[in-house]
């Protein structure tokens, strides 16, 4: 049985201002429980996104900021995001940095993990879809992407998006479970900050990262994006995770783990 | 148009020396172009900063390639610490359009365990997504503003029931 014989199903929802798709391949794609576990990974990301939105006044997040709410009294999740912060600043020797970014609406420096809550939620949705037993299942949100799949099933291939050509890929990726996440300047342009200059970065065009977890290789293409030159001897110094770099000369860098290019 | 490649030439053997303290073997990482890519390689941005030990362009020999309008370069050796680096670019109707690195250092066991970052590729291969039959898409963040253009919006079409 191959991939394009297995039965699959697509479902899209805009949520955190991002496109949030899940494929899933199994059987009775139609039936209750398949339909109740879709249903609850996307409430899942809807309830984070309440809870921590910096574009929402009344997110705990912002009501946190503003001192209007303790961090003990709010959401339990405000306050896993802050310690997951605090050791992704330490992970990234301060090149992931949610302290002082521009208000999306505003411009004005305030605390937004935004880069770390997308990969960490998308983790927690997908666990509902973990418990599907017998599905293989991929999650895409905005861009990063986590997938699952039975040992006896086909592996999901991931296109790596054409940095200076959005309609086309340059790369495929086969993943049986795991996570890419890619950062760069192709569809908002030079958006990430070196946290040293708060000039933003512009040394690398993209930078994909693939490891275990979404939460970490999201903030670690960040980081690596942001710290430019140095980041793919960084990136192979991180155990599980590895990383594929466009130069803005066009030039592509990997780091050894990377796969070779897959069969086509 | 000499003047062009020989300045694109010494930009990519700039990148290498500038990469050089880690080169090693690096061989089946430039896969075959289904599709060369035509405009990205037009304008490095990347200056050449690395120290003015050597002129690459100065000594570039060139040969013909298979079609008209194409040119492959070739640099003296250019020696580092850790060995000498040389680059060969292939050039057509002005865009880097190949890039070998034909002597690069490979004498220790670093130089093996610590490889593929080190030495330039080209982003030529550009792939169809239909062709490469992918399931869906990574890249720079994707907003909902974007997503109708998207290649992931035209995925997720094909398996909306």
């Amino acid at each position: 049985m191959t991939a394009t014989t297995l039965a699959q199903r697509a479902w899209v929802e805009q949520i955190m201002g991002l496109p949030v798709s899940i494929h899933l391949r199994g059987p009775d794609l139609t039936s209750e429980p398949v339909a109740a576990a879709v249903a609850a990974a996307f409430a899942e990301l809807r309830h984070i996104d309440a809870v921590l939105s910096p574009y929402r006044n009344d997110s705990d997040l912002s009501r946190w900021e503003r001192r209007e709410l303790k961090l003990d009294s709010a959401d339990p999740t405000l306050a896993e995001v802050v310690s997951l912060c605090e050791e992704a600043i330490r992970r990234t020797d301060g090149w992931f940095d949610p302290r002082g970014l521009p208000d999306p609406r505003t411009g004005e420096p305030r605390y937004d993990p935004s880069g770390l809550v997308k990969g960490w939620a998308v983790e927690r949705a997908a666990q509902h879809l973990a418990a599907l037993a017998g599905y293989s299942w991929c999650f895409n949100a905005g861009g990063d992407v986590l997938v699952h799949a039975p040992a006896a099933r086909p592996r999901w291939r991931i296109g790596i998006e054409h940095p200076f050509d959005p309609t086309r890929i340059m790369r495929v990726l086969e993943l049986r479970s795991g996570a890419v996440a890619t950062s760069g300047s192709t569809h908002r342009g030079f958006h990430i900050l070196d946290p040293r200059t708060r000039r933003p970065a512009s040394a690398v065009r993209a930078i994909s990262v693939t490891g275990p977890t979404l939460l970490w290789a999201d903030v670690y293409a960040t980081a690596a994006a942001a710290r430019g030159g140095g980041a793919l001897p960084w990136i192979q110094s991180l155990p599980g995770y590895d990383a594929l770099a466009v130069l803005p000369s066009g030039l592509v860098r990997t780091t050894n783990g990377w796969p070779a290019a897959g069969p086509l | 148009m000499r003047r062009i490649t020989l300045w694109l030439f010494s930009t990519v053997a700039a990148l290498v020396l500038l990469f050089s303290y880690r080169t090693s073997t690096n061989s089946g990482q430039v896969s075959a172009a289904t599709t060369p890519m035509t405009s990205p390689a037009t304008t490095p941005t990347t200056s050449p900063t690395s120290p003015a030990s050597t002129s690459p362009s100065a000594s570039a020999s060139s040969s013909s390639g298979g079609s008209s309008g194409t040119k492959t370069y070739t640099g003296s050796a250019a020696s580092t610490r850790w060995g000498d680096v040389q680059v060969s670019i292939t050039v057509t109707d002005g865009k880097i359009t190949d890039v070998q690195v034909p002597v690069y250092p490979s004498e220790n066991g670093r130089d093996q365990e610590i490889n593929a970052y080190a030495l330039p590729m080209l982003v030529q291969e550009t792939l169809d997504a239909q062709s490469a039959k992918i399931d869906t898409v990574s890249g720079a963040t994707v907003t909902s503003d974007g997503y109708l253009q998207s290649l992931q919006s035209a995925l997720d079409a094909a398996h909306l029931s």
